[in-house]
């Protein structure tokens, strides 16, 4: 039995710290890992439960990514509970791995804590790794700051787990701007975060010795398309199944989620749909356009998978102009946000002016102006009633203005 | 718990858990030597498996061979994964929370044997990497090598197990080639090297020499490597009712020594002995030519241009098998 760890109401913990603190309440049977920059706190601060004997479990410092994802999709078929953490590098070794966890259907749980792809190397956040592994089959949920880490991740493994869903679940945060910014952070008592998250009932154990069990087997086309087809069907429906734990969340902790998140969208006539940490910048660049009578709002994602569709639609129905801001690299086309946006507005018959921002690649910082910039571009072309802006532009960058279309 | 096996007959009957009516190729050697681990004991066994030939044709749904839990991940990972889900028993154990037909088993004073297969492109080459680090870290598995130094899933590429000589498809002998150009890695001696206590090798031909040392290999506690010889009719190119016979070749030359390592060390993997054993002396040691004529992969060396590689084959045999003879005199 692990040791019960004392928590004050209030804690000040950086993303890593509270991610760390959810795996522990959660009481992983096993976590197999590999550090990298900026999720490596998360590791350590593991180790140093379990060499205090606040975890009755496994941790397995393994000699890669690929072996850390590897572990747990094998201590996960064995029936015990598996999570990680990994960033960027890290996190694209694993990606092989991450098709076999969602594949096997194996509600293992990882932090990702966002981080640049190389090259050029890279340690701060953007969100390149996030999007790579978008198309993983994973449940995607996303944080803006360490309070948020620290609740989605224990949501993280009721959703997985549910037996309805049985998926695993990824819980992205910001590089530094997170994982390394002490916050407030009210937590849940220990005994209060195991009953929330409650126990883990595996499906198919490995280790029942009077029922074996093949686990990752070969599909041609007689059989792949079917398999293929149950998982997205599962993985769409996993909605349902979010939003109880969602509301199951609320009416214990008072916080609440929702796939889409809305500031001050009721009567806003432009928005900035952001991920992460930047949405909470927006927010302040928001306040300060409506100080001039400008009806600026912000709009989120919770659930990048899933993708809220309907949700999406709502939330923009009424919006003249809203920037989609995308912290990746395009590599070659719209950003990656843009892209659903726009589908989701197209299908909806019904579109705003949508333009894309690329912005914050490899940590660079974007300013308040730089937010208010983008809303004065919106009012334009809301105003207008048409786009009257480049389709792409980047913003922050040095140098010759860069925009496409 | 030890098996006890008297004869072949016995053996070939004996609780079969794995389906030789399987896809693999006519004669492969892969499925005996599967079927002489499982046979080796009564224990309940976790299987996990790399990709490659055993893979694909074992398991292709909705059809399994596989009467004991199994799993494959991918290519490079079935290290990590045999080696995590017997940590995962460890702590399940620990917590009470193993299903209960595995409680009621460990009362009865018995304990599953988790065991990975992978061909020599998952053990030598891709996934070294797992292989290494379950290894030092100690996990307590046995990880056997069905080594038919190719790639034969993938239509027969070299791999770092293809030895001098071997004509592959990627290494392919040609008007100015003889095929492969190096001797082979010394796999079984780079995994006694990272102080596993028990690592042997074998050949599905001295099946009771085999199932010895899988024995002995369940026995101990932490990392066991089995190097197993696989002969691969599609690859080597002989007939398949000659697998046994160009394995036998193979013992009999000493291209294909039958050994073990003893490691004695304790639970910080401090080593405090080394013993190696050679377990198989053949009365008259063939020429390795009569090793290599018996399989068409080597045909092209018989020509006068690629004779020379022959006297290479042999000086490399004879001094692996004086070193080995040295080692095991020295008790080292
Ligand atoms: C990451 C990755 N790379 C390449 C492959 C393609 N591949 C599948 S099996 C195989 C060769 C297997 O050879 P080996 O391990 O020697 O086993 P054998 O088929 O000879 O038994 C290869 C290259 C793969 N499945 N995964
Ligand atoms: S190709 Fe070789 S290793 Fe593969 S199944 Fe056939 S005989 Fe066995």
């Amino acid at each position: 039995m692990a040791k019960k760890y004392e928590l004050n109401e209030v804690e000040v913990w950086d993303g890593n710290m509270a991610a760390a603190q959810a795996l522990r309440q959660a009481q992983v049977d096993v976590v197999a890992a590999y550090p990298i920059t900026p999720s490596t706190p998360i590791v350590q601060n593991y180790s140093q439960f379990l060499a205090d004997g606040y975890v009755d479990g496994d941790f397995i410092m393994v000699e890669s990514e690929h072996s850390a994802m590897s572990g747990c999709v094998a201590a996960s078929a064995a029936g015990a509970r598996a999570a990680t953490a990994t960033s960027s590098q890290g996190f694209a070794l694993m990606v092989e791995v991450l098709y076999q966890a969602s594949g096997m259907r194996l509600p293992i749980v990882l932090t990702v804590v966002n981080r640049a792809l190389a090259a050029p190397l890279n340690v701060n956040g953007d969100h390149s790794d996030m999007y790579l592994g978008r198309d993983a089959g994973w449940i995607n949920l996303c944080s803006y700051n360490p309070q948020e880490a620290y609740d989605l991740t224990l949501m993280a493994f009721k959703i997985g787990e549910d037996l309805d869903v049985r998926l695993p679940v990824m819980v992205h945060q910001d590089g530094f701007l997170c994982s390394h910014t002490a916050q407030n952070v009210r937590p849940l008592q220990d005994e209060v975060a195991t009953e929330f998250v409650g126990d883990y009932k595996p499906v198919n154990s490995m280790l029942d010795v009077s029922n074996p069990v093949t686990h990752g087997v070969q599909t041609e086309e007689d059989w792949h398309f079917e398999h293929k087809a149950r998982q997205h069907n599962d993985l769409m429906n996993s909605k349902k199944v979010i939003k109880r734990v969602f509301d199951e969340f609320k009416d214990l902790t008072g916080r609440e989620y929702d796939f889409v998140y809305k500031y001050k969208m009721d009567d806003a006539d432009i928005a900035i749909f952001a991920l992460g940490t930047t949405v909470e910048s927006a927010q302040v660049a928001a306040d300060k356009m409506r100080e001039e009578g400008i009806k600026a709002g912000v709009v989120s994602l919770r659930v990048l998978r899933p993708f809220p569709f309907e949700e999406v639609q709502k939330a923009l129905s009424n919006i003249k102009a809203v920037a989609a801001m995308d912290r990746s690299a395009p590599g070659g086309t719209f950003g990656a946000l843009f892209n659903e946006i726009s589908a989701a507005m197209l299908a909806a018959g019904k579109s705003p002016v949508i333009l894309n921002y690329i912005y914050g690649l490899g940590g660079r910082d974007t300013t308040i102006d730089h937010l208010v910039d983008i809303y004065r571009q919106l009012d334009e072309c809301a105003k207008a009633g048409e786009r009257k802006y480049p389709l792409q532009q980047f913003i922050g960058l040095r140098g010759p203005k860069l925009s496409f279309y | 718990m030890t098996k006890k096996i008297k004869n072949l007959k016995e053996f070939s009957l004996s609780n079969d858990r794995y389906e030789g009516a399987n896809l693999m190729c006519p004669g492969c050697s892969h499925n005996i030597i599967v079927r002489e681990v499982l046979n080796a004991t009564n224990d309940p066994v976790i299987v996990a498996t790399a990709t490659g030939c055993l893979e694909v044709c074992t398991a292709v749904y909705p059809k399994t061979s596989w009467d004991v839990s199994w799993i494959h991940i991918g290519f490079e990972n079935a290290a990590v994964a045999i080696a995590t889900a017997q940590a995962a028993y460890e702590v399940l154990k620990r917590k009470g929370r193993l299903p209960e037909a595995t409680k009621k088993m460990l009362e009865e004073g018995r304990e599953p044997k988790f065991v990975a297969f992978a061909g020599d492109g998952g053990t030598y080459d891709i996934g070294f990497q797992s292989l290494s680090g379950a290894f030092e870290r100690g996990h307590n598995f046995m990880y056997v090598c069905l080594d038919n130094e190719v790639y034969a899933n993938t239509g027969g590429q070299r791999s770092s197990s293809t030895p001098i000589g071997a004509s592959t498809t990627t290494s392919p002998a040609g008007t100015v080639s003889y095929g492969e150009k190096m001797m082979k890695k010394s796999m079984v001696e780079i995994m006694s090297d990272h102080g596993a206590p028990y690592v042997a090798q074998v050949s599905p031909s001295k099946w009771k020499d085999l199932v010895k040392k899988v024995q002995k290999g369940f026995e101990v506690n932490g990392p066991v490597y089995i190097n197993a010889q696989s002969a691969c009719t599609t690859e080597w190119k002989h007939a398949p009712e000659d697998t046994i016979e160009v394995s036998d070749l193979g013992v009999e030359s000493c291209v294909w020594p039958l050994y073990e390592i003893i490691n004695e060390r304790d639970e910080h993997g401090i080593i405090y002995n080394t013993k190696l054993n050679i377990t198989y002396r053949p009365k008259n040691k063939i020429p390795v030519e009569e090793y290599l004529a018996a399989q068409p992969r080597f045909k092209h060396l018989f020509k006068p241009e690629n004779r020379h590689i022959i006297d290479l084959w042999q000086k490399a045999v004879d001094t692996k098998w004086e070193h080995l003879q040295r080692r095991e005199e020295a008790g080292v």
